[in-house]
């Protein structure tokens, strides 16, 4: 690594930790902006009770105060009590959620690359054949429907009518109709992606020399076409989690798998102030750091390419 | 001389050059066909791209179905018919099949009157379905629309200030742009429109704004606050290129002034990436609405937009699915043909980008 790619890195990991404060700085103040306090749902406070609640909460301090005390706060990954689920921890909350999410979401991670990777291989080894129009047809189709519509598709198709998969997320086998729904989009994406930059590859001139060589075919598939063509899929991991994470939210919805983004969107029309906050805060970072991560990885993996 | 062989080195005038032109020769100076403009061309390509062209046939279609099939329907939106003002619900209006009549409807049929059919029967609230989901669609374009030309006002104004200003002002908008440009784009969305929603929503009672509904202004502000960096980012780029360009330099030498430049250059070779990057924009916009729509975010009720249609067809989801999948299908079919002809414009006039 040289000092410029060092620089570069250093200048990702600044900007990187620059976008999460912003992101905790518009949330608290977003919030901050809502009208009403955070007791305006409760019923018939009393004046006393009323200064009790927001000295505990310490919401009775300076607005500036208030937003540094978040700030360490969040730093430590503490997002104050919620205000809707008594007696419990956002951050707990969020961890609890996490676990299934964070299932959920590398499952399709995993399925999305992987499939992706092959169909596009496939579908450029095999140009203008019928099983390449055939993926190109369906990769088409999959990255124009919305992942709600599509969960709710497969949801009719798979449980209500041919009843083979459970429509709850929680039961035994319930995260596979999740897990489908999640990973199409991506897939497609990724499969376009592989193809077009597969078909890039298979036109250089190396591919050619190592043709005239005799290497086998097999040998100029995996260790030529198929590595090179790999690099911009790496691009594509920062935006696929963050696809993934927003998917989530609603897939999460419809087959009430009980995760992070089900408390998220719950949060919001419960009016929950912190237990949004909080979630945005966690997941926003994930999808930083991992857009980070793809870059850097993008950045060591292939140095000519110059990102500026 | 007539017959005399000329020396190929001979430095006389070859009096042969200078007969007038016969008609066979004249032949070749004429026009065979006018010269093509850059337009043209580009129109002539998009025609020729079958998937565009029946792409765009797709999106005219359903723009003008739901722009006409409101004023002649004999249905609204929001009338709920089975309720009349003092007599009893009638209960028999609600969840229709697709082409059932309720019993007040059938006895009519009875006496002889014509009475015109529910094509996709009715929901819950007893509402002639085909007639929201023509509202629906009606909406999501709008939005779709509007949001585009906000983000594209938007980005035009501070990509070419960016780009013209230079220096600090340009130095800070993009480190503005990154900033946002690496923000969770629908995390954020989410945020602000849950709490818009809550804050203007109150000030916008008795305004001719109230009846578009907040959370829609909120989509808009949302527009206009997160989704111009990639424009302006665009526009920039352009601007910077394009001031480098020879034949830029070769009209400053001949002594054009800016506007000329602007006038002449700058706009139209930046023209068709624009206008591109603002097409492609649209169904990015409509995907966010139903989206924003589908978790309870979107239209205010009785207001219908594909996503809440979606979103309120899961609740009978067992037995009425087709009321899910029809929204479902006009939405795809709406991104899916605005997408490939977004793709179709940029192949056609945008030679470059090709590549």
């Amino acid at each position: 690594m040289d000092s410029k790619t060092l620089m570069y890195i250093l200048k990702r990991i600044v900007l990187a930790v620059v976008t999460i404060w912003a992101v905790i700085t518009i949330t608290f103040f977003v919030m901050k902006a809502v009208p009403g306090d955070p007791f305006a749902s409760e019923k018939a406070v009393t004046p006393a009770a009323r200064a009790a609640l927001e000295a505990k909460y310490g919401l009775d301090k300076p607005i500036f105060e208030q937003y540094l005390n978040y700030l360490t706060g969040a730093l430590h990954f503490d997002f104050g009590p919620s205000l809707k689920l008594r007696g419990r921890d956002v951050t707990a909350i969020i961890f609890d959620g996490m676990k299934t999410s964070a299932r959920l979401g590398l499952t399709a991670l995993v399925i999305a690359t992987v499939t992706g990777i092959i169909l596009g291989a496939v579908a450029a080894l095999r140009r203008n054949s019928i099983i390449d129009k055939i993926i190109m047809v369906l990769t088409t189709a999959f990255v124009s429907m919305p992942s709600f519509i599509m969960g709710t598709l497969l949801l009719i198709l798979f449980a209500i009518h041919l009843k083979v998969l459970p429509a709850n997320g929680a039961t035994e086998g319930g995260l596979i109709l999740p897990v489908i729904t999640l990973s199409l989009y991506p897939m497609a994406y990724i499969t376009r992606l592989t193809r077009s930059s597969m078909l890039d590859v298979l036109g250089q001139d190396y591919i050619r020399t190592a043709k005239a060589k005799g290497v086998s075919e097999r040998n100029i598939i995996i260790k030529h076409a198929l590595k090179n063509s790999l690099i911009p899929v790496i691009t594509y991991f920062g935006p696929e989690l963050a696809y993934i994470v927003t998917g989530s939210l609603v897939v999460e919805q419809i087959f009430a798998v009980p995760g992070v983004g089900r408390y998220f969107v719950s949060s919001i029309t419960g009016r929950d102030y912190p237990l949004i906050m909080g979630t945005t805060i966690v997941l926003a970072s994930l999808i930083v750091v991992m857009n980070l991560l793809s870059d850097i990885m993008y950045k060591i993996v292939d140095p000519r390419i110059n990102l500026e | 001389m007539a017959n005399a062989e000329k020396s190929p080195f001979s430095l006389q005038v070859d009096l042969d050059d200078f007969l007038p032109a016969s008609n066979e020769e004249k032949e070749y100076m004429v026009q065979m066909r006018p010269s093509s403009t850059f337009f043209r061309d580009g129109c002539k390509r998009l025609y020729k791209n079958k998937v565009a062209f029946i792409s765009l046939i797709v999106i005219v279609f359903i723009t003008l179905a739901c722009l006409i099939i409101p004023s002649f329907w004999p249905y609204s939106y929001e009338q709920q018919l089975g309720v009349q003002p003092g007599k009893p619900v009638d209960a028999s209006f609600l969840n229709l099949a697709p082409m059932e009549y309720s019993r007040s409807e059938l006895a009519r049929i009875e006496a002889g009157e014509s009475v015109f059919p529910h094509l996709f029967g009715t929901d819950a609230a007893g509402r002639d379905y085909f007639i929201r989901i023509v509202y629906g669609t009606r909406i999501s374009l709008m939005v779709g629309f509007f949001a585009s030309i906000i983000v594209l006002v938007v980005g035009l104004t501070l990509g070419s200030i960016a780009g013209f200003m230079g220096g600090k002002v340009d130095l800070v908008i993009m480190r503005i742009v990154d900033i946002i440009y690496s923000l969770p784009d629908m995390l954020m969305v989410i945020l602000l429109a849950a709490v818009l929603r809550e804050t203007i929503g109150t000030s916008l009672e008795g305004t001719p704004l109230a009846r578009i509904g907040a959370n829609i202004i909120s989509l808009f502000v949302i527009f206009a606050l997160l989704y111009w960096c990639s424009m302006a980012r665009l526009i920039r780029g352009q601007i910077l290129s394009l001031r480098e360009q020879e034949y830029v330099l070769a009209s400053q030498a001949t002594g054009a002034g800016a506007g000329w430049i602007i006038k002449k250059h700058l706009i139209p070779n930046s023209m068709s990436v624009i206008i591109i990057s603002t097409a492609l924009q649209i169904p990015s916009a409509i995907f966010t609405e139903s989206f924003l729509s589908f978790i309870g975010l979107g239209v205010n009720a009785p207001m219908p937009s594909l996503g809440s249609l979606a979103s309120d067809a899961l609740n009978g989801i067992t037995s009425y699915s087709y009321r899910l999948v029809i929204p479902a299908i006009v939405i795809s079919l709406i991104v899916l043909s605005l997408n490939l002809f977004g793709d179709g414009l940029r192949d056609a006039f945008d030679p470059k980008l090709n590549k």
